[in-house]
This record gives C-alpha cells, structure tokens and sequence, in this order.
C-alpha cells in the first residue's frame, strides 16, 4: 500500500481524473473531498463489505428445498 | 445445453439464458459465467454459476415486493453492460433464506442489472437511497398492499 502524508487542503491525483483532497481535521476524523468522474462510483467501503457479506449469506441459502410461497397480488386487468 | 445446478440437477438451458458478470458478484468475483433459471417456486428465479455448480443464488424482481424501486446507474455501469438505446435492462435482487427460520431478505442495496440481449450482468451499489442489503419481503409486500387500499 501507498501511504502519502497530506496537510489540510492538499489533495492527492488518482491517475488524471480522480482527486482526493484534505477539505477538514477534528479531532480523529477527517472530512475528505473525492472529484471524480462520473464512470466512477464513490462510496464508503462498508457499503461494499456489506454487500459482500450478504451475498455470501445469499449463496448459503437453502435453495434446493422448496422455495418458500409467496402470494402475489393479483394484477388489475 | 445442459447444465449442472446446485438447485434441481441437470437442468436443460437455452444458451440465451446466460450472462456474462465480467467483475463477477462482490465476494464471488472469480466466478463469471451464470445461467438465470425459472425456479419451480415463481416469482422467485434461480442464477446459477456455470463454473461452479454450488454457486447459486435465489433472485427475485424488486417489483413483487417494492413497487417503488428506483435504480440509479452511473455511466460506468451502463458501459460494463454495453447498454444501447432501444436495450431493455432487467433488474433483480439477490434473496437471502436463513436456515434457522429467520425472514427472507432481499438486497436492493447491490441489485443485479442484466442486459439480456447482450448477456451480460452486473451487480451495482445504490447509495443515497432508502435500499439496504436486507429488505424484508414479506413484510414489504403487506405494506405495498395496504397503500393500495
């Protein structure tokens, strides 16, 4: 892993069209700015490692019984 | 072509019926190529992976039990699914079934996007969205039902 050290209000490049800039320091928690694209999602990692847990929940699933009956609404005609 | 399902055994498939995940499902990114089968329990539907056939997951449409949902696809998603304009996407969420008895979930925070006509899948982030990884459905169902009222 990279580690750089950053001072309030300076940014790091991620090739040429993702920046990450310092934006604020309180105490143990830092504010950060992403400027990035829009073919690039930006989200916290917890989003992605829960995702992650739950397909692995998923994939435990007991699918070879029968699959539990859901009653579907019935469609207006 | 036949193929092996953790599900139901051999199972004979149309080859239209597969899709190509090139970055996989998160914490399942080695595996690739999956098949989306008719489970024998509707609305529910089977994806099974081609590659390994204890790999399956039950999926479900959003619609059954959130009419409300909305998807929110950044360029880069569309890209990966090759999306052209007159292309449908379909949209399903992956259903968790505890053993122990607990209710099914559905993930809408990661749902799957396929384009079928090129046959190729992708499972998205939504955020900044009321969607979490475990909507309960039933209990999402009765809710859709009593708005209707």
């Amino acid at each position: 892993m990279l580690i750089l050290s950053r001072k309030l209000n300076e940014s790091i490049m991620i090739g040429d069209s993702v920046e990450i800039s310092v934006v604020e320091i309180k105490g143990d928690q830092v504010k950060i700015g992403i400027q990035a694209p829009n073919t690039v999602k930006v989200y916290r990692k917890e989003v992605y490692s829960a995702i992650q847990e739950e397909n692995k929940l998923a994939a435990l699933s007991s699918i070879d019984d029968s699959l539990p009956s859901i009653q579907l609404p019935k469609t207006r005609q | 072509m036949e193929i092996q399902t953790k599900a139901y055994g051999p199972v004979e498939i149309d080859e239209r019926q597969t899709l190509y995940f090139s970055h996989g499902l998160l914490g399942f990114e080695e595996y690739h190529s999956y098949a989306l089968i008719d489970s024998r329990q509707p609305p529910f539907f089977i994806l099974q992976s081609l590659d390994e056939r204890e790999i399956a997951f039950v999926v479900l449409s959003p619609e059954v039990f959130r009419n409300d949902f909305s998807l929110d696809l950044a360029t880069g998603d569309l890209d990966d699914l090759e999306w052209g304009d007159d292309e449908e996407l379909l949209v399903l969420a992956i259903v968790t079934i505890p053993r122990d008895g607990r209710p099914m979930t559905a993930n809408l925070q990661g749902p799957l996007v396929m384009n079928r006509k090129k046959k190729l899948g992708k499972q998205v982030i939504q955020v900044g969205g009321p969607w979490k990884t475990r909507h309960n459905i039933l209990e999402e169902m009765s809710k859709m039902g009593a708005e209707e009222c």
